[in-house]
C-alpha cells in the first residue's frame, strides 16, 4: 500500500514537469488576448511534428509560430488575418479544423458518407429479415392443422 | 442481377482496402506546398559571412537553388557534397537559408566543411522560414529567372534526387523560358 502510494506520489510530479515545459512567457495586454492566444495555439496545428498542436509542441518551428501569433496578437490582427497569415505559408495541413474547400470536402464528409452507406446496408439487411421473420410465421393449411392438432393434445377438454 | 449485388461489399472491402493500403506507403512528412508558384518572399537580412544586408535585388537573376540548413543539421552534411559539387561545377547557383542557427555556429560549419553557397541568409529566428513555409532543414527550393518558386524538395538532395527530380525540372524551366 506504501509503495502504492509513493507511486502515485511520483505520478503527480511527472504530470506537473510535463506540463510546466511547454509554457512559455508570453506577456499579453489583457485576458481576451491571452484567451485569444491559447484558442489558436491550440487550434493551430505544428508542421514539424503533425500530431500536436502548437501548443504541446516543442519543435523548433512550433516556437516560431506561438511568438509569431503572440506579435499578432499584440499587434492588434483578428483572428481570421492570423489564421488567413498561417494559411498563406502552410496551406490546409495548419488547421486541425480545415477550411471548406474542393480539396477538403471528402475530408469534411467523407465520414458522412461512409455513415450512410453503413445505415443504408443496415436498412436493407434489417428489412430482409423482416420479410423472412414474416415468412416464417405464415403457416401452409397443413403446418396450421399440425399446429391445431398438437394445441388440442395438450389441451384435452 | 441480385446475384451481382451480393458482390458488391466484397467489391466495396477491397476498393476501401486498396485505399487505405496506399496510404500507409504515403510520405506525410512530404507537406504539399502552398508556395509553388509564388514569388519568393521579400526579405531584408544580413548574410552569414560578413553580415551585409541583403535583399530579393541580390538573388541571382538566372534558375537558383534557396537551400535552407543548419549547423545541427545532420541531413544537411548528407546532401553537402551533392552541393559542393553543383556549385564547384557552376551548374546551378545555390543560396543557403541558415535557419534557426547561431552565425558562429554556422560560420564555423562552413569552414570545416565547405561553402557551397553564393551567400547564406542569417535566419536566426526562423522568420524568413515561416514565409517560406519551412518546418525544418534541410528543405531545397528551386526558383525561376523571375524569383518565383516553382519546386520544394523537403529533406536530403542527393544525388539520385537530383538527377531523378531536379534535373528534369529545372530542364521544362529552361525549355519554357526559351520559349517565352
Amino acid at each position: 500500500m506504501k509503495k502504492l502510494q509513493l507511486l502515485m506520489l511520483l505520478l503527480c510530479f511527472v504530470g506537473s514537469f510535463s506540463l510546466v515545459a511547454q509554457i512559455d512567457t508570453f506577456q499579453f495586454d489583457t485576458d481576451e488576448q491571452q484567451q485569444r492566444f491559447r484558442r489558436l495555439s491550440d487550434e493551430l496545428r505544428c508542421p514539424m511534428c503533425q500530431n500536436t498542436n502548437l501548443t504541446g509542441s516543442t519543435g523548433g518551428v512550433a516556437e516560431d509560430l506561438r511568438r509569431e501569433v503572440h506579435r499578432m496578437i499584440i499587434e492588434g490582427w483578428t483572428d481570421a488575418e492570423i489564421e488567413q497569415f498561417m494559411f498563406d505559408r502552410y496551406g490546409d495541413f495548419i488547421f486541425y479544423r480545415p477550411r471548406l474547400r474542393a480539396e477538403t470536402v471528402l475530408l469534411w464528409f467523407g465520414p458522412l458518407i461512409f455513415l450512410l452507406i453503413g445505415a443504408w446496408m443496415a436498412f436493407g439487411i434489417l428489412r430482409k429479415a423482416r420479410i423472412v421473420d414474416q415468412a416464417e410465421l405464415d403457416l401452409d393449411p397443413t403446418q396450421q392443422q399440425q399446429l391445431q392438432d398438437l394445441l388440442e393434445k395438450m389441451n384435452p377438454h | 442481377m441480385s446475384r451481382l449485388k451480393l458482390f458488391v461489399p466484397v467489391i466495396g472491402f477491397f476498393a476501401l482496402a486498396l485505399l487505405l493500403w496506399r496510404g500507409l506507403y504515403l510520405n506525410t512528412r512530404e507537406l504539399p506546398s502552398v508556395l509553388i508558384d509564388k514569388p519568393l518572399p521579400q526579405f531584408e537580412i544580413e548574410t552569414v559571412l560578413g553580415s551585409q544586408l541583403v535583399t530579393n535585388q541580390d538573388l541571382p537573376d538566372k534558375i537558383f537553388l534557396l537551400n535552407v540548413w543548419g549547423s545541427y543539421c545532420l541531413p544537411c552534411l548528407v546532401e553537402h557534397p551533392t552541393l559542393m559539387r553543383l556549385s564547384e561545377a557552376g551548374e546551378i547557383p545555390v543560396v543557403g537559408v541558415n535557419y534557426r542557427d547561431r552565425q558562429k555556429l554556422a560560420i564555423d560549419w562552413l569552414d570545416v566543411n565547405g561553402n557551397p553557397f553564393s551567400f547564406s541568409l542569417l535566419d536566426e529566428d526562423g522568420r524568413l522560414g515561416i514565409d517560406l513555409g519551412v518546418y525544418g532543414a534541410p528543405e531545397t527550393f528551386l526558383i525561376d529567372r523571375n524569383g518565383v518558386i516553382r519546386y520544394r524538395h523537403v529533406s536530403v538532395l542527393d544525388e539520385n534526387i537530383w538527377r531523378e527530380i531536379f534535373e528534369p525540372a529545372i530542364a521544362e524551366l529552361r525549355a519554357e523560358q526559351v520559349g517565352l
